[in-house]
């Protein structure tokens, strides 16, 4: 019954989606506000219905109801309460569910938070919204029904996939998809910005913090992503440029870009057709995402059972949504007025380099990860395009985007004087480049990279320092600098923290995979692992080998760490759950690898030693809070009042 | 200068400097590419010597040894037509099974052997890597055109 309900409830969403797309856009186009009017109450009723769905969907998990197809697929009844509930958004069916709850999620918000804009912009917002909202629920009911009954019930689950018990999945897709989604808001006010032929930098204000914020949750859900990587694969990589990687990747570049272009827009009404096309991109990069991890060309974790009526679904919906797009961008573009002038060092041309730099990045990376797909495709052969590549032609391509970063925030708007900009900059300079070129002396000898890596994180570090100096030395107080600063500044930091980070785990880091029987012990930087056996324990649903290493330094005992080998029941799966000591500086990271002998006594096992890998965690935290900290400035509250007053009050910069 | 040389000055910077990042892009991007093989590619001498790339195909039943150093293992992949040896330093990944999919990269020694650098993990039980389903597939349309003859 409470399947059947669910399954009821979305198709009363859809019927909602179809009025909250439909009604508003024509009544917007014909002047007519009752027809505009039907806009927030329908979106609020879709999401109600949809929240209704999911919540059975939930609920049918909860109560391992294994006569619906999807809970018998993806759950087990000795499954912790915990991961049947996350099993929810587990599978295929249950993942897309959730990308249109958090579409009504925003939707919704959209409607509350939109109090002072116009009504014609209201209506055609959140009438995009429902048309993205209608593809997404035609192509849950029509393909890929959650709520499918399973004639007769299975007696047990098949078990959610091992590699997903782990609680950094948990979060991991709905951040995920508050990012992806949360593009949707942007695409939809450039659209509608474009349909109303009204571009000018009340849009760009408008859609700057939706953007903002989508920006940081995908910036939450990617590095959450990699952080379970690290911990659950047992390989101690935490980012492979792997194709489903890839897919979150890009609309993370391209939202980067677009939060930065907007800034212009909005500050110098400059750059608006960039920015209308960057908000396309973006959120079609997210749409592509979502195409190359659900519809199964992709072969990881994330793929489900392929169906090629999925398949062809999601490439027409992608295919109706970016060509139309872009036909609308084609016609409506060419009359949008371009902005204020600028010389070549101003902010501006910095941002536009920023931007242009950022493109080609993502350009790379849609090559390595397009190519194998397109070859494959025409039957021109299987090829993979590895790491080596990405390495090789991301950081460079990403290193100037990241030195003009210790510029940019310094230069004025319009036109700057390079001398002058020197003078402010240079002991930064002269103090990077001696932190670059000293520092990897004292490690292990000289390495370009992490000389590269070095210069630029200390280079952006100082740069953000000496941002905040100059603003204090001209009468501010740091409880008074905006909160936009503050945020750009925080997320600023971070990267440089972040950049530091990956620089010294990436070219410090060491492994060892050893054969140990019970007693032997082996050395890692100063660490002695000596492996004291393993013995067998019964986890909820899996049988488990846990072994006990510890780990010394000079001789004291400073940590016992327990890395486990689990076989699943339902599904037979064998997993690897490493054991970590981590602190501020580095992670001790011990995973075992298989018995060699038949009394379990002698294992391989794999020992990392992972030098300031918490620091990109840290640095994480630093750009999603500092995204949601400049989202959050009062300007966008209080300069959207001001546009209600007459028309050509001068809208001031911070 | 006057402005407009300038300009036309910065826009030809602009375009040299985009031209030598495409040209480096599609050098690495050439030399990175790893191509795929199935066994029966490789017995046709189909493979190149010189550098990396990958087979799949399935893990032969009893064909996994491990070498006395405990870290070595050396096992057989197949198309069902054809197999080819490999060998791999290091541990397995979980689902790394005789008879169950696999796909290695790695280079093709002269003598035959195959010396895998990674060992590629299925992550779900009944799911085949793709390159692996396409080898056995492969192998199975030239069984079928052969076994008329």
């Amino acid at each position: 019954m409470i399947p059947e309900l669910g399954h009821f409830a979305l198709i009363v969403a859809l019927l909602l989606a179809l009025t909250q797309a439909v009604l508003p856009l024509i009544g917007a186009q014909r002047g007519n506000l009752t027809l505009m009017a039907v806009a927030r109450p329908a979106a609020q009723g879709q999401f109600v219905f949809i929240a209704l769905a999911w919540g059975c969907l939930a609920w049918s998990f909860l109560v391992n109801d294994f006569s619906v197809e999807n809970v018998a697929r993806n759950s087990f009844s000795q499954l912790p309460e915990v991961y049947r509930f996350t099993a929810t958004w587990g599978s295929h069916e249950g993942s897309l569910l959730l990308w249109v709850l958090i579409l009504g999620f925003w939707t919704t918000a959209v409607s509350v938070f939109s109090r002072h804009l116009p009504d014609d912009m209201v209506a055609r917002v959140i009438g995009i919204m429902g048309l993205v909202s209608v593809g997404f629920l035609a192509f849950l009911l029509t393909t890929s029904n959650p709520f499918e009954r399973l004639i007769p019930a299975a007696p047990d689950g098949r078990d959610m996939n091992p590699l997903l018990q782990d609680w950094g999945m948990i979060i991991h897709p709905p951040m995920l998809y508050m990012g992806y989604v949360g593009f949707a808001v942007a695409f939809a006010f450039a659209l509608a910005a474009l349909i109303s032929g009204r571009l000018d930098a009340a849009w760009a204000r408008w859609s700057r913090p939706w953007t903002t914020v989508a920006w940081a949750f995908l910036t939450a859900g990617i590095v959450l992503g990699a952080w379970w990587a690290y911990r659950e694969l047992g390989w101690g990589g935490w980012w492979f440029w792997d194709p489903t990687e890839n897919a979150s990747f890009m609309p993370w570049i391209a939202g980067t870009a677009l939060i930065h272009s907007l800034a212009v827009t909005e500050k110098r009404g400059a750059f608006k057709a960039w920015t209308v096309l960057l908000a396309l991109t973006a959120f079609s990069l997210s749409l592509l995402g979502t195409f190359l991890v659900r519809s199964g060309v992709l072969s990881s974790v994330h793929a489900f059972a392929t169906d090629p009526a999925r398949g062809a679904f999601i490439l027409g919906f992608l295919a109706l949504v970016i060509g139309g797009s872009l036909l609308l961008f084609a016609w409506r573009g060419p009359k949008m007025l371009t902005g204020g002038s600028f010389t070549w060092f101003s902010r501006e041309a910095l941002l536009l380099a920023n931007n242009v730099i950022l493109l080609a990045a993502l350009g790379t990376v849609l090559l390595g990860t397009l190519y194998p797909l397109l070859m494959d495709a025409l039957g021109m052969g299987k090829i993979s395009v590895g790491p080596p590549y990405f390495n090789a032609v991301f950081v460079p391509v990403m290193a100037p985007v990241l030195f003009l970063l210790g510029i940019g925030p310094l230069v004025r708007w319009k036109g700057d004087r390079l001398p002058d900009v020197f003078t402010r900059l240079k002991w930064a300079l002269a103090v990077a480049l001696a932190i670059g070129f000293l520092l990897p002396l004292t490690l292990e000898g000289f390495n370009p990279w992490a000389t590269l890596g070095f210069v630029l994180s200390s280079w952006i570090a100082l740069s953000v320092l000496i941002g905040f100096r100059e603003r204090l030395k001209n009468g501010g107080r740091l409880g008074n600098l905006p909160r936009a600063f503050w945020g750009m500044s925080l997320a600023h930091f971070g990267l440089a923290w972040g950049i530091a980070g990956i620089t010294l785990v990436a070219n410090y880091q060491t492994e060892r995979d050893v054969r140990m029987n019970v007693g032997d012990f082996t050395e890692l930087a100063g660490y002695t692992f000596t492996f004291q056996g393993a013995t067998g324990f019964p986890g909820p649903n899996f049988q488990g080998m846990r072994g006990t290493v510890e780990v010394a330094r000079d001789g004291k005992k400073i940590a016992t760490l327990h890395p486990e080998k689990r076989v699943y029941n339902a599904s037979g799966m064998p997993m690897t759950e490493a054991a970590i000591h981590p602190n501020f500086f580095r992670d001790v990271y011990v995973a075992l690898g298989e018995p060699l002998d038949d009394a379990a006594k002698s294992w391989s096992v794999r020992v990392f030693h992972k030098p300031f890998i918490n620091w990109l965690w840290l640095a994480a935290v630093m750009m999603v809070v500092g995204g949601f900290v400049a989202a959050s400035d009062r300007r966008y509250r209080i300069a959207v009042k001001k546009l209600e007053a007459p028309a050509g009050a001068a809208v001031q910069g911070a | 200068m006057k402005s407009r040389h300038k300009k036309l000055l910065a826009i030809g910077l602009g375009l040299a400097g985009i031209g030598i990042a495409a040209a480096l892009i599609l050098n690495a991007f050439q030399s990175n590419l790893v191509f795929f093989f199935s066994p029966t590619e490789v017995t046709e001498g189909k493979a190149p010597t010189d550098r990396a790339f990958r087979i799949g195909g399935l893990v032969e039943d009893g064909s996994v040894q491990r070498q006395p150093d405990g870290l070595t293992v050396r096992f057989v992949v197949t198309d069902t037509a054809k197999s080819i040896p490999v060998a791999y330093k290091g541990i397995l990944p979980d689902l790394f099974k005789e008879g169950k999919g696999v796909v290695a990269e790695g280079k093709l020694g002269t003598d035959g052997l195959f010396t895998a650098t990674q060992v590629l993990a299925k992550h779900d039980e009944n799911y085949m890597p793709p390159e692996a389903a396409h080898a056995l597939e492969q192998a199975a349309k030239a069984q079928k055109t052969v076994v008329p003859q």
